[in-house]
């Protein structure tokens, strides 16, 4: 029996509005499934903005090239523990790979997952820098690391011309399959919310749609931050056409994500099915804060404006740089705040149409909001790690990389 | 025999031995969900609710916490009764204060009432279970008998089937920390019992049976009176039926 839990029901009961099934009261998934989504999202985009220079020969983005892996590697480790400390009982979680149900959408998570990681993105980061673990086993002081990239060579210590072109040809075809497997492992996780019939909410086709945007805008703006950060901490100049064109995909994927939205609560209103009155009812309240003034009026519009007008408007470099870190920064908010509204959105009203419960996020707890707040900032120490392990700006006369000056 | 044609061979066995290994389940499996439920062998259990006899006196929820061990707190059941006030206004007001158990609050203007009734619900066994699709390690299951079950040692506890409930039928179990639901009282019909619930009736709103029997008390109310379901434009095609279920009723 997780504590307080029964104390927080008995207070939550007075706060039901209207009539709940009985069984409703508790909702079933907490904050850690809202971040679930979201951190699966910024390894989707991150993917997805590193495939523009390997797949789609997108050049001016090359300094981001390898951060967005490793950005991906780190938001991809962490994203299956929010699900494991939700589960009642995480210690047989890999039941999922033992007998997987085959009807059922969450049981390919465990497949997809292992997939992702193993064949698409430590293949990908591997194949970049064999080069440089290679030399760097030969030639790093402090043994303990140097140990480290003796074991990743795995042996393979040939960096001659012809070995590096075929990592290269490799590489990019890991990226082409990587493609749809970030488009997979993105768009499973709206489908699981989308395919669910009971929730008119969650109940649409375009759910996974809307998800793996918002999921490409937050991974690319999640990048673009990260990128400026890292060049102020190291005191580096920022590769200005590279920032510039992040922004500009940035611009993009927070434009369709908002038409997607748009259009599916524009369709949601017209058809005006049974369950329209209480979502308007949701929306207009419980909703009201975090739906339109955080995720659609901060989180889109606005960046959608600043954006755009850096598009229409030559500004000087540093007002660009302020614009896409603000922008940037509202849009990471905006894209968390909907997977809040959705996830929490659709538990919050009761599945006979016809009253509310109540969710109050507890400050402790093993589904609360410090532990929803160290899940979120682990995977920027995971970063942290990589870098110091893997640093993306070492290029060591690569043939390939010299043709870029900085990360 | 060259290796080629030998490799040939074997190829062409295994698969032949596949696809009878796959084909024989298949063939069961397609015949067992296509025959109407009065033509099976073994017990295909129905439930029935008769709604205008339902008086609200919630024993049945009493009996089904007691005999299933299900939380007393008033935030899980197993089932509940739901009261339904409808006035000449058109206002409809549902209430069912722990399950119904602690009784109902007076109607503060009786005279505006137009109808007022009863509903019991519980787990609808529906034959297109949603929360046996939903289920990642297939914990969820349904009986060939009918009945949609919950294997507790095996349930990981995501949660996934209490949200694609479109019933509410399922809750979490706070200690057990697994989905858990009504299974028709599983224990007791396999001893020839009746569910809990209907044993402690005092009106016979709850009526439990045989479907497969032609004879059986159940199978001649279903035949013969007009019948509803919950929600069913949800396709689940739940197995408990209604009589005297009122549209507003969800």
């Amino acid at each position: 029996m997780p504590a307080g839990l029964l104390e927080s029901l008995r207070a939550a009961l007075p706060h039901v509005t209207g009539f709940i099934y009985p069984n409703e009261l508790e909702l079933q998934w907490s904050v850690l499934i809202v971040l679930y989504p979201y951190l699966t999202g910024l390894v989707a985009g991150a993917f997805i903005l590193a495939s523009l220079e390997r797949v789609f020969n997108v050049a001016a983005v090359k300094p981001t090239y390898r951060l967005s892996l490793l950005t991906a590697l780190a938001f991809l480790l962490i994203a299956p523990l929010p699900l494991q400390a939700h589960l009642g009982h995480p210690e047989r979680s890999l039941e999922i790979f033992m007998t997987p149900n085959t009807s059922s959408a969450m049981a390919m998570f465990g497949f997809v997952y292992t997939w992702y990681l193993m064949a698409v993105l430590l293949m990908e980061i591997w194949l970049d820098y064999r080069r440089e673990i290679v030399e760097w086993s030969r030639t790093e002081a402090f043994w303990p690391k140097r140990l480290f990239y003796k074991v990743l060579t795995f042996g393979v210590t040939n960096i001659s011309p012809r070995s590096l072109e075929i990592d290269d040809k490799l590489g990019k075809a890991i990226t082409v399959i990587g493609l749809p497997s970030a488009v997979l492992l993105h768009g499973y996780v709206g489908f699981i919310f989308g395919s669910l019939k009971a929730n008119p909410w969650w109940s649409t086709p375009l759910m996974p749609v809307i998800f793996l945007f918002s999921a490409m805008a937050s991974g690319i703006a999640g990048v673009l931050l990260i990128y400026m950060f890292l060049c102020r901490l190291r005191r580096v100049p920022i590769d200005m056409p590279c920032l510039d064109t992040v922004a500009k995909y940035l611009l993009t994927a927070i434009i369709v994500a908002f038409s997607l939205e748009m259009l599916e609560t524009i369709q949601t209103a017209y058809e005006a099915k049974d369950h329209f009155d209480i979502i308007t009812l949701l929306v207009e309240g419980k909703l009201f804060i975090s739906m339109f003034i955080v995720q659609i009026a901060m989180g889109s519009l606005v960046p959608m404006l600043v954006l755009g007008l850096n598009q229409l408007f030559l500004f000087p470099e540093r007002v660009r740089r302020a614009c896409y870190a603000v922008s940037a920064g509202l849009s990471l908010i905006g894209i968390l705040a909907m997977r809040w509204n959705v996830v929490m959105g659709g538990q919050l009203f009761s599945k006979s149409l016809r009253g509310f419960t109540t969710y109050k996020l507890e400050l402790a707890g093993r589904e609360g909001l410090l532990a929803a707040a160290v899940l979120t900032v682990l995977p920027l120490f995971v970063l942290a790690a990589l870098l110091y392990l893997l640093p993306p700006w070492a290029h060591g006369g690569s043939a390939r990389a010299a043709k870029s000056p900085s990360a | 025999m060259s290796r080629r044609q030998f490799l040939k061979s074997a190829a062409l066995t295994a698969l032949a031995l596949a696809g009878r290994a796959v084909a024989a389940p298949l063939a069961a499996a397609e015949k067992f969900f296509h025959e109407p439920p009065w033509k099976r062998k073994k017990p295909y259990w129905a439930y029935a609710i008769d709604t205008t006899k339902c008086i609200g006196c919630a024993r049945c929820v009493g009996a089904c916490k007691t005999e299933n061990d299900v939380p007393r707190e008033p935030f899980y059941f197993r089932t509940w009764v739901e009261r339904y006030v409808i006035r000449r206004s058109g206002e409809t007001n549902v209430d069912s204060p722990n399950g119904g158990q602690d009784g109902y609050p007076p109607v503060r203007d009786p005279g505006e009432v137009s109808k007022s009734f009863f509903v019991p619900k519980l787990c609808n066994q529906c034959e297109h279970s949603p929360c046996v699709q939903v289920c990642p390690v297939g914990a969820s299951y349904k009986t060939e008998d009918g009945v949609v079950m919950v294997d507790r040692k095996y349930c990981i506890g995501c949660r996934y089937c209490v949200q694609a409930c479109p019933y509410g039928s399922r809750y979490f179990h706070p200690v057990l920390q697994v989905a858990d639901k009504c299974t028709l009282c599983y224990h007791r019909i396999q001893k020839g019992l009746r569910p809990a619930c209907v044993e402690v009736c005092p009106t016979g709103t709850r009526m439990f049976g045989d479907r497969s029997d032609p004879a059986s008390a159940i199978s001649k109310f279903m035949e013969t009176e007009r019948l509803m379901v919950l929600r069913p434009e949800m396709g689940t095609e739940p197995k408990v039926a209604y009589k005297g279920l009122d549209k507003e009723v969800r």
